[in-house]
């Protein structure tokens, strides 16, 4: 088995330098539509690092949140963008102009070359084995009420941290509804391929994003793997031009968004009231408690992506 | 000589080069790519430092914090990019304001 | 014995991988590119999901492995005839010897 173990070294080795020769690529190319491809196949690419650093949840969430979600905003703004000015000078790269700033460059070099050293150098020097935190999730773990002990620190043991993200979504949410102009919908065919690819994976996409939240308590998954699920689902529709009705579109579509931070923070409230502890589940009830905040975690946050991919607030009819 | 610290120092390597292009490039996409690179730098540095338990199962509280990491990410991609679209319909440039007449 | 199997399937999904990806870099155009990713990337998978399943526990994640498979084929598909489509509205010549 050693040569097992030298091959697993090697293929660290080279998806480490793959991810920094990709990542130079992304920052460094002159065309701004490579560079973003490339930063989708560099998420993808880390999606295969943390599946070789034991971290299956986050290589879900990577794949479907970092290269997925953040590829598809990332072409959209440049498609708007292109579309609003010449090309030219869209593809400007626009780093410092004249001698003047030769200086700056080199200082700047210097600074960041220093903070790498710096940095590796701690980095280096700590310890190999440290065994954090896993031992004390570990002898809780059966008082949390799930299985997965990433799904338990999560929703139980950081439970705090997670309601806090819930809010930080709908935040930027909120602050992306307020600067969005109300885009001007015009009714278009899809392509075939498309309508169909859509109408065929819609259905399979809901149903894998309940069979992620579910697996989440005993295997990887969880509400944000299953969420993304949805969100791509969401998106899917979105770009054959499927619209949200408008009687949907007003008080019901908030309704979702905001159900999910909702009932977290109910639930939050009534523990602190019950049990003295903010959001201190009793460990009989846990297991059940995950799962409601889960399922309400999930729908807010496909809807909540979908929401942010669109941009444009939905048409009121109070509004100018 | 632990694969995990091949990682944590392309982690490293990634939070420069990022930070790099953040303030060297212009355009405003540009940065928002660096601000990504940069992220993914920390996570991954944080989830290789996680690994180091040794015979038991690595570390999950990193692991649950990269997660929200990710994707509170996303959200703050997704308003620096309608930022970016609101900046270059008012001013035509995707270019922050005292850095277009340099 | 299995995992001698399991080794050669696996190898051999890779060999494919890797035509296409050679493909994708020396082809001339973005059509020939898409027909050598999708075709190669397809058969490689296929093998790949052949060794896997090969080592799987229970007939359901055999039935989830192949459920991965067609949808790569019907995502595949699909992705590559919109890329082509959307090619032949901005002009794009096929590659002409």
């Amino acid at each position: 088995m050693a040569t097992l173990t030298t091959v697993g070294l090697i293929i660290d080795a080279l998806l480490a330098l793959g991810l920094m020769g990709l990542a130079w690529r992304v920052l460094a190319n002159p065309d701004l539509f490579k560079a973003i491809v490339l930063f989708i196949a560099f998420g993808l690419v880390m999606a295969l690092s943390w599946v070789r650093l034991e971290a299956p949840d986050i290589a879900l969430a990577e794949a479907a949140i970092g290269a997925g979600l953040t590829g598809a905003l990332l072409l959209g703004a440049f498609a708007k963008l292109r579309n609003a000015q010449t090309v030219a000078a869209v593809e400007t790269s626009g780093t410092a102009h004249g001698t003047a700033h030769g200086i700056r460059s080199i200082a700047l070099l210097i600074f960041i070359l220093l903070l790498a050293t710096g940095l590796g150098y701690v980095v280096w020097s700590l310890p190999a084995e440290d065994i954090g935190l896993s031992d004390a999730v570990a002898a809780h773990l059966d008082t949390s009420g799930v299985s997965n002990p990433v799904t338990a620190v999560l929703l139980n043991f950081r439970g705090y941290d997670t309601l806090l993200e819930m809010m930080v979504l709908l935040l930027a949410l909120l602050g992306v509804w307020s600067l969005g102009d109300t885009a001007v919908h015009r009714e278009s065919a899809p392509d075939p391929v498309l309508d169909t690819l859509s109408r065929t994976l819609t259905p399979l996409l809901i149903l894998v994003a309940a069979y992620l939240l579910w697996a989440g308590a005993h295997a990887p998954g969880g509400a944000f793997q299953a969420g993304a699920v949805l969100a791509a689902a969401g998106v899917l529709l979105l770009l054959t031009g499927w619209r949200l009705p408008a009687a949907l579109a007003a008080q019901p579509l908030r309704l979702v968004l905001v159900a999910g931070p909702a009932i977290f923070l109910a639930l939050a409230v009534v523990t602190l009231l019950m049990e003295g502890r903010l959001l201190q589940f009793p460990p009989a009830w846990a297991g059940r408690l995950i799962l409601v905040i889960e399922t309400a975690a999930t729908i807010s946050i496909g809807v909540t992506l979908v929401a942010l991919f669109r941009g444009a607030p939905p048409a009121d009819e109070d509004r100018q | 000589m632990n694969a995990a610290f091949f990682y944590a120092i392309a982690g490293v390597v990634l939070f420069s080069l990022g930070l790099h292009a953040l303030i060297m490039h212009r355009h405003l996409l540009r940065k928002i790519l660096a601000l990504n690179v940069m992220g993914s730098g920390v996570f991954l540095m944080l989830a290789a430092l996680a690994k180091r338990t040794g015979t038991t199962i690595p570390d999950p509280v990193p692991h649950a914090m990269v997660i929200t990491g990710i994707v509170v990410a996303v959200a703050a991609t997704a308003l620096a990019l309608v930022l970016m679209l609101r900046l270059s319909a008012a001013t035509g440039h995707a270019v922050l304001p005292d850095e277009e007449h340099e | 014995m299995i995992d001698y199997l399991t080794f050669v399937l696996l190898i051999g999904g890779g060999g494919f991988f890797l035509a296409g990806t050679v493909g994708l870099v020396r082809f001339p155009d973005v059509y020939s590119r898409l027909h050598a990713l999708t075709k190669a990337d397809n058969v490689g998978l296929g093998l790949m999901v052949a060794g896997l399943a090969v080592q799987a526990e229970s007939w359901a994640v055999v039935g989830k492995l192949l459920l991965i498979w067609m949808l790569v084929l019907l995502a595949g598909a699909s992705v590559s005839y919109l890329v082509a489509q959307g090619a032949l509205q901005r002009r794009i010549r096929p590659w002409q010897r």
